[in-house]
């Protein structure tokens, strides 16, 4: 700290103090401890606000997996952002690699600009360009139906259209981890392996994967995290039966009314990634400056 | 996923050597082939079914019936005044977000390089943490503070959410280049009699100026495109994202492709700009 005012003066290093305290406690701490609060608390009217019945409680929580319907709205939305995040990585990877390695100059810069500009649309925009391919009398169906591949029109909306729609969505937020990282990889390491007999499988699972691993990490993290709270895509591309948790929390607080426990099962969610986003560091072994770049 | 190594191997065929063999080593080659074109296709059929649907005068957007060309739904568009202003709002809550997001990033940029170690680690930890937690969070979070000073969901409140995650962005883009900043001239500034605020002004402002041109737009097209947050925090306005969401279930119209399709060339626009001012910074060594 000495060292900031050292080296800006009491005047300026006192302004980049008070902005980042204004910052982190005024805008990232204290709104978190008061959802942590909230969610601690009954549901309660304005007039016992204060006597004995507001005290401390974890009915919120347990509110969440009592009920049967949210519990397992909650588990389906992990696993499927789980999904989304495994089906991400699966159809980029070999994308990756070829970008980072196979491609010449010229055809990783066309490829750049056509990955980009997708990158670039907004998420709900992205979303919505699904949702008129994929409607009931949309051209998907009619395609396939003009070509006789399906006997009669198919309700895509529902998981199938929220996984595709949220692949979509992440592509590049785990292509562009993954070919950063690949691409840092020594070229001689893959034909010297290849020189001694390595099959193709066991590069990619020796050499190329294990250089990747901080790129990989990096691209399922931001991808579960977006996807498990993404609301756009399963709003749009659902149906009844695919319910996402996020829409779920949104009902607490503008049609339930109760945000007591909104901010409980926010909560929840929040833990989640942050616990997603633990494990990957420890299990890739990367740190949070690899990944946040 | 694997056929991508395959490749150079079957860049040999064209020797001479042929046979049988070939046919075994094209397949990976092959099989990569369609790969390409799939994910292509998937990337850019939903793009090209929203764009050609813009001129299709069907009420609702699709290009199967093609029911005849037109450039109605432009019109409409124009026309539509809840349009003008969710753009307007969409616009004003972005700027807002630089004002907030770009001194409070670059502020929290030069505080991290002051410390050392631990300290600094935490911090940075600290920072980011807005970018891993989900959108909707964020947007509950400041919900309920303000709520308890008397502050409903608003204008006031869409700032600050978007603020509170936007700052992060804007610290890592300063912070990248700072790393590389020669402290040594900041030292012979002093060293030649000027004062802190100058050196600040005259070396080290001018030096951070392409990271925050570039953090501005990028915070402002994050504001612009934020829905998840703001979805929370927005009480009774209505900003372009949420203007379009809504449309899905209150009537869709071609004129909301026209929309899209406006976006999308401005975006380019934009992206293509900041691409360029990259390469030619990166060509010319700071």
């Amino acid at each position: 700290m000495s060292s900031l005012t050292a080296r800006f003066g009491p005047g300026l290093g006192g302004t980049i103090l008070l902005l980042v305290g204004l910052w982190l406690i005024g805008m990232v701490l204290a709104p978190n401890l008061m959802m942590l609060d909230f969610s601690l608390r009954p549901n309660l009217m304005p007039n016992q606000i204060g006597t004995e019945a507001d005290r401390y409680t974890l009915a919120n929580f347990i509110a969440l997996f009592s009920d049967s319907v949210h519990r397992a709205i909650f588990f389906k939305t992990v696993w499927a952002s789980a999904l989304v995040t495994l089906t991400t990585l699966v159809v980029t990877y070999p994308l990756a690699f070829w970008l980072a390695k196979i491609a010449t100059p010229r055809g990783m810069a066309l490829a750049l600009v056509a990955l980009i500009i997708p990158f670039w649309i907004n998420e709900v925009l992205r979303t919505l360009a699904w949702y008129i391919l994929l409607a009931f009398n949309g051209p998907l169906n009619a395609v396939l139906l003009g070509l006789g591949i399906i006997a009669e029109p198919v309700r895509w909306f529902g998981d199938f259209g929220v996984l595709a729609g949220m692949v979509y969505a992440y592509i590049l937020f785990m292509l562009f981890p993954i070919y950063n990282s690949i691409s840092t990889l020594e070229t001689a390491q893959i034909e010297a392996a290849r020189n001694l007999g390595a099959s193709t499988v066991r590069i990619h699972r020796r050499i190329v994967i294990p250089h990747a691993k901080a790129g990989i990490a990096t691209g399922c993290v931001f991808t579960f995290m977006l996807a498990a709270g993404s609301y756009v895509a399963p709003a749009l591309l659902g149906s009844p039966g695919s319910r996402w948790f996020t829409e779920i929390i949104y009902n607490w607080f503008f049609e339930g009314g109760n945000w007591n426990r909104g901010a409980a099962y926010a909560l929840v969610l929040l833990v989640l990634c942050m616990l997603v986003v633990l494990a990957a560091l420890r299990v890739f072994r990367v740190n949070l400056a690899d990944v946040a770049k | 996923m694997t056929m991508a190594l395959e490749a150079p191997v079957a860049a040999r065929l064209n020797t001479p050597k042929g046979g049988l063999a070939t046919i075994a080593e094209l397949l990976p080659r092959i099989i990569f082939a369609i790969y390409m074109i799939l994910f292509f296709t998937y990337l850019f059929l939903p793009l090209a079914v929203m764009t050609a649907a813009t001129f299709n005068t069907s009420k609702f957007p699709t290009v199967t019936p093609w029911l005849g060309t037109t450039l109605q739904w432009f019109d409409a568009l124009w026309a539509d005044q809840a349009m003008w202003m969710a753009l307007r709002l969409s616009v004003l809550i972005g700027t807002c977000v630089i004002a907030i997001a770009l001194p409070i990033g670059t502020a929290a940029a030069l505080f991290l390089t002051s410390l050392e170690g631990r300290a600094r680690t935490f911090f940075y930890a600290v920072m980011v943490s807005p970018l891993l937690t989900p959108g909707v969070a964020i947007g509950i979070a400041t919900l309920i503070l303000w709520r308890q000073a008397g502050v409903g969901g608003g204008l006031w409140l869409i700032i600050l959410a978007q603020s509170s995650f936007i700052a992060a962005y804007v610290m890592l883009m300063v912070i990248a280049r700072l790393q590389r900043f020669d402290r040594t001239l900041e030292e012979a500034a002093i060293g030649l009699g000027a004062s802190r605020w100058m050196v600040f002004r005259r070396i080290l402002l001018p030096y951070l100026k392409p990271s925050l041109l570039a953090a501005m737009l990028i915070a402002f097209l994050q504001s612009f495109e934020n829905y998840n947050t703001t979805l929370f925090v927005r009480g009774t306005e209505t900003p372009l994202t949420v203007f379009i969401a809504t449309k899905v279930r209150t009537g869709l119209t071609p004129a909301v492709n026209a929309l899209g399709l406006i976006l999308i060339v401005l975006t380019i626009v934009a992206a293509v700009a900041l691409e360029l001012s990259k390469r030619s910074r990166a060509a010319k060594p700071a």
